[in-house]
């Protein structure tokens, strides 16, 4: 493949044509088209807005980054028209199994998709560069969405009503006024390092090599993981299948080395021989070494700046939170900002975001920092512990939960989300500030009924409201069991969903009152501001 | 129940001490460390409550009052 100085490329684009000296006025301006950009653009572009992405590289980079996309993401991609063809191009896997030093046998195995009847899979592994792809096709469809290729953000100023943006290309610079910028510029973030703006967090010393390799032999789809393995003593390692052969070998080696040794094919082939085998026939893909970090802005709205994906939080690999962490921002972030470019919102709902989206980062830093613990002890008892869970889950189911090679990415829930109405009535099913579980519904699904607009969910009541989509069970001729145990629908019942299919409220006996007030609620209109 | 038991609740405590003494017999240090972080594990399973888990660390750190 061919390189742009130390980076493969995947797909070259080309550079876009300079706009010397220039001044623009844009409404939404979108820094970086890596995945979480591209979603934001794709959501914001079918709403019908006018988009700018700005991408200082001039091609796809083949490097090695995420592969696990979950069924959260997919159901977001579902709703831009992208997911299918992620799922038809990637490896759908379901089951993680953990294996301890030499033992042939899992001590403890898990199911990413505990709750059947979905349309989306628990997860695809699906190469970063696909993705990208895939989501670039889907904007070659939008008029309204451009994309400069080849131009560099390079300076942001800040006012009260806009942003001012200088942008650098090869042939030299020129000036962008906008309504909004949305730095999607990755864990770099020049937008945050123009701000002066803080990305406080914790380093990890522990180096991991990736070893992409490509060879032909028929093994599930399924996360392997080690614990102690007699091929990486007293270290980790994973593997994953990727589509056209492709697989990724994950190797923990510790703090302290050298890295540059270390992807050097004696170093790798016989962590690659001792994990699939000595007689396996394989070509390398990728070698490198990575360690991680967690950190996050203390805030993803800074006036008319504001953050998404890599550039507001970083968390450690374990569980595949980065970047469905960063689709689930872009996925937050578009429903508000287009009812506020609409003028159907304040700033109030915007401010969810930051709330929000927060929630989200510090779940899953929460979450891939304790995995992080348990998979790289950092201090004695706390390995002794470790050992001690992976010894008695051997036998025993009770410390099994215990277990924790990552704990994979899925919907976070909004406990105290000022959009949600809390429940008048007793209920099981899913709670406001929870993310809709899908379920057949008619001869297709209700994610998809729901269409990432507010939706109303009932038998057959209808609060005739504009704005909000009415999906009437008793308008299909199915008994929808599923679907009703699944939400504890009972007769006469409703369920508000946001554009984002979260659960907004919900009620035994909903009238069109309670709608309408939840609905503003779920649009932050009770914080006023708005106009009529 | 919900609260940490710091009141006497085994019968033949000297029995049931002396157990936990014979159970550490021939380990070296290591495994000892091993035995107590397997027999902390069974019995916080056993107990599941988590506020009652944490109560019971506390006052094992000497944080209670
Ligand atoms: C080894 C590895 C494995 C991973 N595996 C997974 C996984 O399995 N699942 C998962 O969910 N996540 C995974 N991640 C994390 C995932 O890759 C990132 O979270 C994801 O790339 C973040 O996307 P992003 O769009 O926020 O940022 P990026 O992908 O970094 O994109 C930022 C873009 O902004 C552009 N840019 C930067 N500066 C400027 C500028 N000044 N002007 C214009 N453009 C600019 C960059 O060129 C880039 O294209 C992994 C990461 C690594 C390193």
């Amino acid at each position: 493949m061919k390189r742009m100085g130390t980076i493969t490329v995947w797909r070259d684009i080309g550079a876009s044509p300079d706009r010397n000296g220039s001044t623009e006025r844009r409404s939404v301006v979108i820094v970086g088209a890596g995945p979480v950009g591209l979603t934001l653009a794709l959501a914001l572009g079918r709403r019908g807005h006018d988009v700018l992405v700005l991408e200082k590289r001039t091609f796809i980079a083949a490097a090695s980054k995420a592969i696990c996309f979950s069924k959260r993401s997919l159901d977001i991609w579902d709703t831009l028209g992208v997911a299918d063809t992620m799922v038809e191009r990637g490896v759908i896997w379901n089951v993680g199994k953990v294996f301890w030093g030499a033992r042939p046998t899992p001590i403890y195995q898990f199911d990413t998709a505990p709750i059947k009847d979905q349309r989306m899979p628990g997860f695809i592994n699906l190469q970063q560069y696909h993705c990208e792809e895939i989501l670039l096709h889907g904007l070659a469809a939008l008029p309204n969405v451009e994309l400069r290729w080849g131009h560099e953000l390079t300076g942001v100023q800040r006012s009260e009503d806009q942003v001012s943006a200088e942008v650098a290309t090869p042939g030299g610079q020129y000036h962008i006024e906008a309504e909004w910028l949305i730095a999607c510029d990755g864990a770099k973030s020049p937008a945050r390092e123009l701000l002066g703006l803080p990305f406080d967090g914790r380093v990890f010393e522990d180096n991991f090599l990736i070893a992409d390799v490509k060879f032909k032999e028929e093994r599930p789809s399924e996360r392997w993981f080690w614990f102690d393995p007699a091929f990486n003593p007293g270290q980790s390692a994973l593997l994953h299948k990727q589509p056209d052969d492709v697989w990724r070998l994950d190797f923990q080696l510790g703090p302290g080395i050298d890295k540059q040794a270390c992807v050097r094919p004696e170093a790798v082939e016989p962590l690659v021989r001792g994990l699939l085998g000595p007689d396996v026939e394989f070509q390398e893909e990728w070698y490198s070494v990575y360690n991680f970090q967690c950190r996050r802005m203390e805030r993803f709205i800074h006036g008319r700046v504001i953050f998404a994906g890599d550039s507001a939080h970083l968390v450690s690999p374990f569980g595949a939170r980065g970047c469905n962490g960063g689709v689930a921002d872009a996925d937050n972030l578009a429903w508000k900002l287009d009812l506020l470019l609409r003028g159907k919102a304040s700033v109030a709902l915007l401010e969810t975001y930051n709330t929000e989206a927060i929630a989200i980062a510090d779940e899953n830093i929460l979450n891939s920092t304790r995995s992080t613990d348990f998979i790289t002890p950092k201090s004695q008892a706390s390995r002794v512990l470790r050992d001690a869970v992976l010894q008695l889950a051997e036998q025993h189911a009770f410390a099994r939960p215990f277990v924790n090679s990552g704990r994979l990415s899925t919907a976070v829930a909004f406990a105290n989300s000022p959009l949600s109405t809390p429940d008048e009535d007793e209920w099981n099913g899913v709670p406001p500030g929870g993310a809709a579980t899908d379920a057949p519904l008619g001869g297709g699904w209700l994610l998809q009924a729901l269409a990432g607009q507010f939706g109303l969910l009932s038998d057959n009541f209808d609060a005739e409201i504009a704005g909000i989509k009415s999906v009437q069970l008793a308008k299909h001729t199915v008994h929808h069991g599923v679907l009703r145990k699944r939400y504890d629908l009972s007769d006469g019942a409703a369920y508000l969903f946001r554009p984002d299919q979260y659960v907004a409220a919900r009620w035994r006996q909903p009238n069109r009152e309670k709608v309408l007030a939840a609905l503003h609620r779920a649009q932050a209109r009770n914080s006023g501001g708005v106009k009529p | 129940m919900s609260k940490l038991v710091l009141d006497p609740n085994i019968v033949h405590a000297d029995e049931v001490y002396q157990t936990l003494v014979d159970a550490y017999e021939g380990l070296d240090a290591g495994e000892r460390e091993a035995f107590s972080a397997r027999l902390i594990l069974i019995l916080a399973n056993h107990i599941g409550n988590e506020q009652v888990i944490r109560a019971a660390i506390d006052v094992a750190r000497g944080d209670d009052v």
